[in-house]
């Protein structure tokens, strides 16, 4: 699949700082089924970078590959500027990425604060530091303005869905994480729950942090992301700004690879059809 | 749902709250299904209500309650072990015969081959850490259900026990330190003494964490509801005291019995030990985390097996602690040491204390409060009938009362 001498949709994103997470040409093959195909990505710190794309467009695996989960065949992944090798979850969160998948992985037995320190305990000798992690998660949930927690002693169990994504996003930014990646954060909720787990994820890119956004939900998207990128079949369709589309073109770059010149060129989206 | 944006989030200051709010919370924590200890604790009050009325003379004397103690202690230490292995959501049901074989390591040990004691001790004990060793690779390297593991090791170790005993049949044990353990008691001033360590003890730790936290402001008991714990612990076992410092033998001129007896302090070091291990440690908070969501706890990078083998062990271990307690109540070992109602006993002890079957939730305190039901029952039942199947049937029942109690509150902490 030689894709790199056609034209890559290059980012309109001239003007901005560099960006913190850069992928370029970017493959990846499970035995036959070639799953991402030159893909290029870019995400800024204090942006909300949506990833959109239909069902089998290779969203995860590309979040995966960025994740450490899956390692890329080929391409480069540079991160702040850097060409780093990320082969296991713990490398990418040492490079300060978490990912904060959709069925949450919380321990529903286990409070607040047990949760977000899970596995990362603070220890004062053999003991565990409650104290200190008490205070630092509350620190972490009050700088995200969570109102939402009556208690961080709470039980997982006894929390609403919208309550256990931001115990889940406030767990991804209390390592100090420079990026961030919510897959469907708001699948599950409803109409209210949404609009808070929205407005926090909007809080995380204007406290500086990269966003990535996995959403099939068009109106979540127009609302809190700055950049969109969409995936078609495996390759980056385009990725625009935000303001720069409407809602219908998002749609036809999903459905299509293109609309009217943003998107792949016939030929390549034909050719992998 | 309110999804105003302003930056100082108003969130519940930890004020002086009081008993009222303390009380309220409590029973919003029972509402949502976390009942913990109290249907157990409630349960051993009538039980001890019901049998005082039927067969008080009897079954509420002095005597019979040390007398209880010592047939209770097995079934605590054995319950305490299981919770580990419960709080997985996982079961051991060879605990009992584990139990067994290490008394048995401990009785030949000290007869057969002449060993010292300290030496047969450090067989016994290591004895449960094997058997803890191989269920845990089992179950965690192989995968294999517990259930079927510990079965099967439930019928192995019965058949290691009898070829440890031999064609002898039973092994007297004739060790006065062993012994001592189960049938001697503290001085009077001895058990007031302990209870002064233990209620200040108690009084300093959870006074000083109090103080520390609401100095950082973070939540913390109020005071009153500290001082209200401290009184109502320090009035019962003061009572307890009191009660088994009398003069407790049938015949006082021969033999004086009297005082606490000394598997009291053991039971209260095991258990300071292991609620300190579950409760404080990064090791216990993991193996909550394991029962709760395996998953999450792998990816949150906890070794699940690792946790799974450690309390694989930390069960078989207790086990042998069990055994000794066998020996010295017994006063031998013989091939059904550890066998009969014994394991059940103590899985229902954990189980009716509070400790969930499905895993994540659960105490060490649960195996004391729910040992001391077992017991109460155990004890109780053949004052008013001398039916062994009526007897058998009460406990069943309780059991099933218990399991569902905690089916029926699970149900309830998922829905709400």
């Amino acid at each position: 699949m030689s894709m790199s001498s056609g034209p890559t949709p290059a980012p309109s994103t001239a003007g901005d700082p560099p960006p913190l997470l850069s992928l370029r040409n970017i493959d990846k093959s499970f035995g036959a089924v070639h799953v991402l195909r030159s893909v290029d990505l870019d995400v800024y710190a204090g942006q909300v970078t949506a990833l959109v794309g239909d069902n089998g467009a290779g969203k995860s695996t590309l979040i995966k590959g960025v994740a450490g989960i899956y390692s890329f065949d080929s391409g480069d992944y540079l991160f702040e500027g850097q060409p780093v090798v990320v082969h296991d979850p713990k490398a990418a969160n040492a490079l300060g990425i978490e990912v904060v998948y959709q069925d949450l992985a919380l321990c529903d037995n286990l409070d607040v604060v047990h949760n977000m320190f899970l596995g990362r305990e603070e220890k004062r000798g053999i003991t565990l530091d409650e104290d200190d992690m008490e205070s630092r998660a509350r620190k972490t949930l009050d700088g995200l303005s969570v109102r939402t927690l009556k208690s961080v002693r709470q039980k997982v169990s006894s929390l609403s869905g919208g309550q256990r994504q931001t115990v889940a996003i406030a767990r991804a930014v209390l390592w100090n994480s420079k990026l961030v990646i919510l897959d469907e954060p708001t699948a599950a909720l409803g109409v209210a729950q949404t609009e808070q787990v929205l407005n926090l994820v909007r809080r995380l890119a204007d406290n500086g942090l990269g966003v990535i956004l996995i959403s099939h939900n068009m109106n979540d998207v127009m609302q809190v992301a700055d950049n969109i990128a969409a995936l078609y079949l495996g390759q980056m369709a385009a990725q625009v700004k935000a303001k720069d589309v409407s809602h219908g073109q998002i749609v036809e770059l999903i459905t299509s690879g293109r609309s009217g010149d943003l998107g792949l060129h016939p030929q390549q989206t034909g050719a992998s059809a | 749902m309110s999804t105003t944006t302003t930056d100082a989030p108003d969130r519940v200051q930890p004020e002086d709250e009081g008993l009222a709010q303390a009380f309220r919370d409590y029973v919003q924590r029972l509402r949502g299904g976390q009942l913990g200890s109290l249907p157990a604790a409630l349960g051993l009050i009538v039980l001890v209500l019901f049998f005082t009325a039927l067969q008080g003379s009897t079954f509420f004397s002095a005597f019979n309650l040390a007398n209880l103690l010592s047939q209770g202690a097995m079934i605590i230490v054995l319950a305490m072990g299981l919770v580990f292995v419960l709080l997985l959501g996982e079961i051991d049901l060879s605990a009992g015969y584990a139990a067994g074989t290490c008394a048995a390591v401990l009785g030949v040990g000290l007869t057969q081959k002449g060993w010292s004691l300290p030496l047969s001790l450090a067989a016994c004990i290591v004895t449960g850490v094997v058997i803890g060793v191989v269920i845990g690779l089992l179950v965690a390297r192989l995968g294999a259900p517990s259930f079927v593991v510990t079965l099967s090791m439930f019928l192995a170790l019965q058949g290691l026990m009898l070829l440890i005993i031999g064609s002898g049949g039973t092994i007297p044990i004739d060790d006065t330190t062993i012994l001592a353990i189960q049938n001697n008691n503290l001085s009077p001033l001895g058990g007031w003494i302990l209870f002064v360590i233990v209620i200040v003890g108690y009084a300093l730790v959870t006074g000083l964490r109090m103080q520390r936290r609401r100095a950082g402001g973070l939540t913390a008991e109020a005071p009153s509801v500290w001082l209200f714990k401290v009184v109502s612990i320090g009035v019962l076992y003061g009572l307890a005291t009191f009660f088994l410092n009398q003069e407790r033998s049938r015949n006082p001129e021969l033999t004086s019995i009297k005082g606490v007896p000394y598997i009291v302090p053991i039971i209260l070091v095991l258990l300071v030990v292991l609620s300190f291990i579950l409760g404080r440690t990064a090791f216990g908070r993991h193996v909550y985390a394991v029962g709760g969501n395996a998953e999450a706890a792998r990816r949150a990078g906890i070794s699940v097996r690792g946790v799974k083998i450690a309390c694989f062990i930390a069960c078989s271990t207790m086990a042998a602690v069990a055994g000794i307690l066998f020996a010295s109540r017994d006063n031998s070992i013989s091939p059904s040491t550890g066998g009969s109602t014994t394991l059940l006993y103590a899985v229902a002890a954990a189980v009716i204390g509070g400790t969930s079957l499905f895993g994540g939730v659960g105490k060490v305190s649960d195996a004391v409060i729910g040992g001391l039901v077992v017991a109460v029952i155990a004890n109780g039942l053949p004052l008013i009938t001398q039916e062994a199947g009526i007897q058998f049937i009460v406990t069943g029942g309780v059991l099933l009362v218990a399991a569902t109690v905690d089916a029926l509150s699970r149900k309830r902490a998922v829905a709400s």
